[in-house]
């Protein structure tokens, strides 16, 4: 599914990653765990297609293909979504209307017919439900005014309607309560199927409570430094990330 | 959403600097000699078979226009207008008055036909529900060619005509109303109107009437260094009511062209104008090469009580546009409204804004603007509310926000606030902002491209002032926005 080969990544000449290996496969959900500043996000980024990144090094292939020579939206609509740790504001487009383009310029792109509007609303009503999402939050404007908890459902409603083969979750645990996690995480877990693989970014191991991961894997210094299974996260979360800094400082 | 996703194609369809309704119909004009002079005006006059008071009023205005100057206080800058290099009458070589289609030149039909302004009554009416009938008044450089549903609208009484018309057949009614809300001496540019005028409509709505249709002029400039100097009067008696709506475009050419139109609005008791315009005059090339001077002036009179006028436009085209549609709030209680969008690109220079005067007790205005800037262009927005000393109970709400789309462009604002009436409140709002990167990425995340995420981002800044629009108005203007803007990013 995801190969990451020795990527090497540099913004405003400070070097974020260091030479990253990393392989996801069909069907799994992969946890990448790390303390602040070890290139979780700049990761996540990438992988999306943000510009402002230097790539140096390495490659990105999904199903064979390279995402790097992509542009952002050509990685949409060829399966990757990123799930944003912090979702933008859209004053003025209600997110009923950004999730019909959306939808609509990614099944253009794939050269598929667009959805019909009753097709859209029936599977977006299907969607919302699932999510405790009420339909007036349909009709405002896209995450304007929207709380934490409510952004963060509109970004997993948003990846339940465009069905996407790879999906990131970039802290997407961060700002939630309990209830609004366990909403969250049910519909990451409604996703799960043996053609999606999922990326979960997090700090804690509380989100991987709800979405149990097939790997685990621990970023540091812009590299992977340890993989193993769910029960690396349970290590973590009892020693810290202390040990990978002293190793770094040795 | 359908509008956004026909946005969208008709961005793709394309290419930079193109703007579609830049052709040129080969029609045999005649025209007055070139340059100002008395003689072009009773030139002018006679062609259109004016009375001696007419010829009077423009002669008195040609006197006032050679002791004025022209302004220089908008944010705009042009080399000097050669007032004497210019046409100020050009008309296809055709009956003066047509009683039929049929009477007139087949190819300017066909320029409309291009344009997409229907002109054929039997052709509107099928298929169209009564209530969505827009009646045209269709104005190819100096003249009114063709006026459609005039019976209709004659048997509500409602007068619809070419002013040139109207000054023939109902001049104690256009003498009554003609320079009482825009005066012969009010600024250069509308004095030099008052003198060269040539055409434009005429709407009178009788007490009481509500305007069973749709008004619309649509104004086309086709001949070389030629001016346009178009005059609107609209009479609103009391309790009527008429919503009217104005679409212009022009040939592209290398030269300016000059456009200096006046209109006057005036409402009656309990009476409300609705006058919206869609301004689309060739805007000049990347360079800055050519393009319309849009040298307007619009003005409302809200002479009686509870009278309501409301301007709506949205400005993509003209090279520079010098333009503030403003309300004198004199009946009491009378509310005036302005809601604006101003896009510009490329080198395109706005100076745009409204005036809300007010003088009567009671009085409420609201002022929305968008100002959207793209390419190496200028967009200033500029603004009075006033009220007078009588003005008990004046309000006003002014929101004004600018979007910039990337860093070669400019965005200004500049509100006049003067209040000598101390019960009066005015609010004033402003923001500017630019499309983030962050917003584009996300979209583009999504899947939708940088043009589509520019559309759908643009569409939301302007959605409040959309809304305004009659319906089938509103989906052109989005289009044209999504058009004007193309080739901005990146």
């Amino acid at each position: 599914m995801l190969e990451i080969k020795n990527l090497v990544v540099q913004i405003e000449d400070k070097r974020i990653l260091n030479g990253l290996n990393l392989t996801v496969n069909k069907g799994e959900v992969a946890a990448i765990m790390g303390p602040n500043g070890s290139g979780k996000s700049t990761l996540s980024y990438v992988i999306a297609g943000k510009e402002d990144y230097e790539i140096l090094d390495g490659e990105i292939l999904l199903d064979g293909e390279n995402l790097l020579e992509m542009e952002p939206d050509q990685r949409a609509a060829a399966g990757v979504f990123l799930a944003f740790q912090y979702p933008l504001e859209i004053p003025g487009v209600a997110s009923m209307t950004f999730l019909k383009a959306a939808i609509n310029a990614q099944r253009k792109a794939r050269g598929e017919d667009e959805l019909t509007t009753p097709d859209f609303i029936k599977r977006v009503n299907a969607a919302a439900t699932q999510l405790e999402i009420p339909k007036d939050m349909l009709k405002r404007a896209l995450n304007v005014g929207f709380s934490g908890g409510e952004k963060k459902r509109m970004e997993i409603l948003q990846m339940a309607l465009l069905q996407p083969s790879f999906c990131i979750l970039d802290e997407t645990d961060s700002g939630l309560d309990i209830d609004a996690l366990r909403i969250v995480s049910e519909g990451v877990n409604a996703l799960r199927s043996p053609d999606r693989a999922f990326l979960v970014i997090t700090h804690y191991q509380r989100l991987l409570n709800h979405i149990v991961p097939d790997t685990v894997h621990v970023m540091h210094g812009g590299r992977i430094v340890r993989s193993g299974g769910k029960e690396l996260a349970l290590e973590l979360e009892a020693n810290g990330y202390a040990d990978y800094r002293e190793s770094e400082a040795a | 959403m359908p509008a956004v996703q026909e946005t969208i194609d008709q961005v793709r369809l394309i290419d930079v600097d193109q703007y579609k309704y830049g052709f040129e119909t080969e029609v045999e004009m005649e025209k007055a000699p070139k340059g100002l002079s008395e003689d072009v005006i009773r030139f002018i006059s006679g062609k259109k078979g004016e009375p001696e008071w007419m010829l009077q009023w423009r002669l008195d205005a040609y006197k006032r226009w050679l002791t004025m100057n022209e302004p220089n206080w908008a944010r705009v800058s042009y080399d000097k207008i050669d007032y004497n290099d210019i046409y100020y009458y050009a008309a296809p070589k055709m009956n003066p008055s047509p009683k039929s289609l049929d009477e007139v030149d087949p190819e300017i039909l066909k320029t409309y036909e291009k344009l997409g302004i229907p002109l054929r009554e039997q052709e509107i009416l099928a298929g169209v529900e009564p209530q969505n009938r827009v009646a045209v008044d269709a104005v190819f450089d100096s003249v009114s060619v063709a006026t459609t549903f005039k019976e209709e609208l004659a048997k509500a009484g409602v007068i619809f005509m070419p002013i040139s018309e109207a000054i023939r057949e109902y001049p104690d009614l256009v003498r009554q109303y003609l320079g009482t809300v825009v005066p012969v001496t009010d600024n250069f540019f509308a004095t030099l109107n008052s003198a060269v005028f040539t055409d434009g409509s005429f709407v009178y709505i009788p007490p009481g009437v509500r305007c069973p249709m749709e008004l619309s002029t649509y104004f086309r400039i086709n001949e070389k260094n030629t001016g346009q100097f178009e005059r609107t009067l609209i009479i609103a008696d009391k309790g009527s009511y008429v919503s009217y709506l104005e679409g212009c475009t022009a040939p592209k050419r290398d030269e300016n062209q000059l456009h200096a139109a006046v209109v006057e609005l005036i409402a009656l008791d309990d009476a409300e104008i609705k006058y919206s315009t869609v301004q689309n005059w060739y805007p000049g090339d990347a360079e800055g090469r050519g393009g319309i001077y849009n040298f307007v002036t619009k003005r409302g009179d809200c002479r009686g009580k509870n009278s309501v006028i409301t301007w709506t436009q949205v400005e993509t085209g003209s090279a520079i546009t010098w333009k503030y549609p403003s309300c004198i709030l004199r009946g009491d209680n009378s509310r005036g409204e302005f809601y604006s969008i101003a896009v510009s690109n490329g080198k395109q220079q706005v100076d745009s804004g409204t005036k809300m005067i007010h003088l009567g007790k009671n009085t409420t205005s609201r002022i929305i603007s968008k100002g959207i800037a793209a390419g190496k262009s200028e967009n200033t927005y500029r603004g009075l509310v006033s009220a007078h000393r009588k003005a008990t109970g004046a309000r006003n709400f002014t929101n004004c926000d600018s979007l910039l789309i990337g860093n070669q462009c400019g965005a200004h604002t500049v509100p006049y606030i003067e209040s000598k009436n101390a019960t009066a409140v005015f609010e004033h709002e402003a923001t500017t902002s630019k499309i983030s990167e962050d917003q584009m990425f996300y979209c583009q995340q999504r899947g939708l491209s940088d043009e589509e995420a520019t559309a759908l981002i643009v569409n939301g800044f302007v959605k409040d002032v959309l809304q305004q629009l009659p319906m089938e108005f509103a989906v052109e203007a989005q289009k044209l926005i999504s058009i004007s803007l193309e080739g901005s990013v990146g």
